[in-house]
């Protein structure tokens, strides 16, 4: 029976409190030894023929008939105020279906309590009208057709220009700030732990505006039938999309459907509805027909989010022998005209290592660009890349190995919160890590310099969450001819989710993967699952699908003593055992599963399971380290990344296979944050320069090195029934840090802005020569 | 030499798609890309720019990969387009399809019809590539979530099979 309870969940850096409706779990944990049949092994994903094949149907490819394309007229200034708009040219187009717009609005024109059109415009990309036709053509055609005049307004495009003395208004009325006492987390004495350190470090670092890229943009498809609304939308959070669609039309959460089937890359950036979303809707309302609204490339750029740039100071004091006494964090953002707080810059820093005095803070403000998204481990990607390069300045200069001077301040229990962890394997990590990079002897094994290019190597650590916890539900209904179907909340962002909770269903129901078919990514079918942030998705819906199918089983168990003769046995001395069902008392008393299963007839068995609560009063963290090695050309300023070993503590690995997918994916997404990768916002336009996948310069394949990636894979049993932890998001934290400081180790210059491009590196160069 | 001026209208063009001549209709501004998959249905191919940065749209004309949203379809007239859909036969995979599903040459999978694209072509060029060589065949490919490892991989591993259906 379900009760309430309280439990701390953690969700990007912030850890609540919060009182959950949970279900107890009658499952017994898998054992850190347990023997699996399934779970553990590499296994290709279930749906790879789709992704190959071209069969998979993502948002974008969703073609329904008589469907309509929307498509949005944007801002051109990063702020203004519409004076006019006269869309009478555009209307008398063939083929141009409705427009709307702040003089024309639409039935329903407000967005989590903005008007989708406003007048004021606050930034490059803001919404000014929206029209419907039969094609895109016919779309870009009438977008070229409507006259907008607009009334420039001054602009204010980062936080030193938001918050300078004299800044303009970036929203007419409203303060630039958002914190200006700061988002601050403070333990110790700061000035104890100055006057307590032989060695002190302080460095100035800068971290630049990136954007997510996901290569299907932005977009959602709408269609009614009566009262009944069915959206696709290319989103992390199937549920989240429910309930803001039904926020925003005002009507019941039962009359919203929202498929994802497959989506093409999300990274923090792709929640709810958005304006595109409700417009969809509106407009398949209006013209009752499907409408389908997909972002362009430049839109994506311009209004699709991005981890904003940081401005940021670190202070660090240590004894002689290396332990920390002070850990100082400053960080100032900006989160865009409609932003929030900001992300927890200073979450690493507050939980990475045992320190008594920790004091860090977050300004954040207000500026005249679209606003800052959660982007793959928001916060802890720009506070890692700091912490960790003053970690790497604090060994230099007490002349220690910066491996050692991490194991000197090894956290045992959690620093922030102050309670045991469920599991740590961070020491193993760096063991296993240094070991395969060759740590110890990297001096003795490659040469230093190999013409103009100068090697050096580089490491730095890593901590996040990824716990998960309730609410995620998962349902499982046993067929006739002994397949399952096994529904849950959640969706496939391109982790492979859809394979992982598949092995655990497998596992649980002792059935072959070829027997079970997982559906997630529709909220009709499936109970409650979360969204895909936080690195929970695993977490949380793994321990619901064993609960279900657990469930099932049972009353499997209880048909199968009937069938056995064994009416009255505990059906908890049942289990599955290659496609059997056997009597553990008496195992000459068996039963193939799917004969148990015909017998059932259309009887049909359907069980819910949901996740436990999370142990009290412990820590669940994961953890990693990334060793990696460069060379750089002390001519150009050219930086080469040759090798990245990555070794991470993320409980039980259900699938090796997918999981070195994520560790490749976030050293990758991490050495284009390190290297090439910033939006650039012209100073005297307020536009974006970079709005495109040419001048934005993600990695491609000729970018890439050798990247090792390791796991400790000790099931995290105090965790949760499954023993697994998050990974979406750990590989992308720790690998800037690693280049900066191999960048250092190669040419004893710190480079402490991203991204470190020839421009910035070359100069540096220079001038570290010429005071040689 | 004469100088055929159609449109601005629509005008009708005869494609040779995956080995089948397929009539459209269509304004002679329309790419290659929106043909396929708005007449043709043919959604494998994506547009992930638009402007050729990205190659999620790549296809194969006559013996050379192509940006499909770079190229106008009337330019693709007499010419033999191969996309992604035609790749399997019947229900039997590509080598290079099956590499990538071993290999888990993906993660969200939207660049990844482009990949398989770029991969098979390389692939008929050069039955047995280095690794490097494939870094440099590919590196018009973007792929955002990083699969780029796998990718390399799956290149090698098809043409190994390729190789081993070949002595079979």
């Amino acid at each position: 029976m379900p009760t309430i309870k309280k439990t701390k969940v953690e969700f990007e850096g912030r850890i609540e409190e919060r009182e959950v409706i949970v279900e107890e779990e009658h499952i017994e944990r898998w054992a850190r030894d347990a023997t699996m049949q399934v779970v553990g092994k590499p296994t290709p994903r279930v749906d790879g023929v789709a992704r190959v094949t071209g069969r998979a149907v993502y948002t974008y490819d969703v073609q329904l008939p008589r469907m309509l394309i929307g498509r949005f007229l944007r801002s051109p200034h990063p702020h203004a105020r519409i004076k006019s708009i006269d869309a009478s040219r555009a209307e008398a187009l063939p083929g141009v279906v409705a427009i709307w717009h702040h003089d024309n609005p639409p039935p329903i024109a407000h967005l989590e309590g903005r008007e989708v059109f406003d007048e004021e415009l606050a930034y490059e990309g803001a919404e000014v009208a929206f029209v419907v036709a039969r094609n895109e053509r016919t779309a870009e055609d009438a977008l070229n057709a409507i006259e907008v005049s607009y009334e420039p307004l001054p602009f204010a495009y980062n936080f030193e220009t938001a918050t300078a003395d004299a800044a303009p208004d970036v929203l007419t009325g409203v303060d630039n700030w958002i914190r200006r006492e700061g988002d601050v987390y403070e333990r110790g004495d700061m000035q104890a732990g100055l006057s307590d350190a032989d060695v002190v470090v302080e460095l100035a670092f800068s971290t630049p505006v990136a954007a997510h890229c996901c290569l299907e943009t932005h977009g959602s498809v709408a269609q009614w039938e009566g009262d009944l609304v069915t959206v696709w939308h290319s989103t992390q959070s199937v549920f989240g999309t429910r309930s803001s669609v039904a926020n925003a039309l005002g009507i019941p959460m039962d009359r919203v459907r929202v498929i994802c089937d497959y989506m093409g890359g999300g990274f923090g950036s792709k929640w709810g509805a958005e304006a595109y979303t409700l417009m969809a809707a509106v407009a398949a309302r209006e013209t009752g027909c499907p409408v389908k609204v997909m972002l362009s490339r430049e839109e994506e750029h311009l209004v699709a989010g991005y981890r904003p740039g940081s401005q940021q100071r670190v202070r660090l004091g240590a004894k002689r022998d290396g332990t920390l006494t002070l850990i100082e964090q400053e960080a100032r953002v900006a989160t865009g005209a409609y932003g929030g707080d900001g992300p927890v810059i200073g979450g690493p820093a507050n939980d990475l290592y045992r320190c008594p005095n920790v004091r860090t803070v977050v300004w954040s403000a207000r500026a005249n660009t679209d606003h800052a998204r959660a982007f793959r481990a928001p916060g802890y990607v720009e506070g890692t890349f700091a912490l960790e390069s003053a970690m790497d300045a604090l060994a230099d200069k007490l002349g220690m190995d910066p491996l050692a001077l991490r194991m000197k301040n090894y956290a045992e229990i959690s620093p922030a919160r102050n309670e045991p962890y469920t599991y740590k394997g961070l020491r193993r990590a760096y063991e296993m890590a240094a070991e395969r990079f060759g740590w110890a002897d990297r001096e003795s094994r490659l040469p230093r310099e190999e013409g103009p290019w100068r090697r050096g190597w580089g490491m730095a650590s890593q901590i996040w969450g990824g716990g998960g916890g309730p609410p995620a539900n998962a349902l499982v209904k046993l067929l006739p001819d002994g397949t399952a179907e096994v529904a849950v909340g959640v969706q496939d962002i391109g982790t492979g989710t859809k394979t992982v909770l598949t092995q655990v269903a497998a596992e649980e129901l002792g059935l072959p993967l070829e027997a079970i078919r997982c559906v997630v990514g529709d909220s009709l079918p499936a109970p409650f699952g979360p969204g895909s942030g936080g690195s929970v998705t695993l977490a949380s819906a793994a321990p619901a699908v064993r609960s279900a199918c657990r469930e099932a089983l049972r009353q499997l168990m209880a048909l199968a003593a009937i069938m056995l003769d064994l009416a009255d046995a505990d059906v908890d001395d049942f289990t599955v055992q290659n496609g059997e069902i056997v009597y553990t008392p008496d195992p000459e008393k068996r039963l193939p599963f799917t004969r148990a299963a015909a017998k059932m007839g259309n009887y049909m068995i359907v069980a819910k399971g949901a996740r436990g609560p999370n142990p009290e009063d412990k820590a669940i963290n994961t953890f990693g380290v990334h060793f990696a090695q460069v060379l750089v050309n002390v001519e150009t300023g050219q930086v080469r990344v040759e090798r990245v070993v990555a070794a991470h503590d993320i409980g039980r690995v259900v699938n090796p296979l997918t999981a070195t997918s994520q560790v490749y994916g976030g050293v990758t997404m991490a050495l284009g944050y390190a290297t090439t990768e910033a939006r650039l916002i012209d100073p005297d336009t307020g536009l974006q320069l970079t709005a495109n996948l040419e001048e934005y310069k993600v990695p491609v394949m000729a970018d890439i090195p050798q990247i090792d990636v390791l796991f400790v894979d000790e099931a995290d049993v105090e965790a949760n029934s499954v023993g697994s932890k998050g990974l979406g998001e750990p590989p992308i934290i720790p690998t800037a840090a690693a280049i900066a400081n191999a960048v250092f180790d190669a040419t004893g210059v710190r480079v402490t802005d991203l991204p470190i491009t020839p421009d910035r590196l070359l100069p540096l160069l220079v001038k570290a020569r010429a005071e040689q | 030499m004469t100088l055929l001026f159609r449109g601005p209208g629509k005008v009708p063009l005869t494609l040779n798609v995956n080995g089948e001549d397929v009539a459209v209709l269509v304004e002679p501004r329309r790419t290659l890309l929106s043909v396929l998959r708005e007449e043709l249905s043919l959604t494998g191919a994506k547009r992930g720019c638009g402007r050729g940065q990205c190659g999620a749209c790549t296809v194969i004309i006559d013996d050379a990969t192509v940006y499909a949203c770079l190229t106008l379809a009337i330019d693709c007239e007499g010419r033999r387009i191969r996309t992604i859909e035609g790749l399997t036969d019947g229900d039997q995979l590509h080598p290079v399809q099956d590499a990538f599903i071993q290999e888990d040459g993906y993660q969200c999978g939207f660049c990844t019809p482009g990949q398989v694209m770029s991969a098979v072509s390389l692939l008929e060029h050069n039955p047995h590539p280095t690794e490097a060589e494939v870094r440099d065949a590919m590196a018009g490919n973007v792929c955002r979530c990083g699969a780029y490892p796998n990718i390399i991989r799956s290149v090698l591993t098809a043409a190994r099979m390729v190789e081993s259906t070949k002595e079979g």
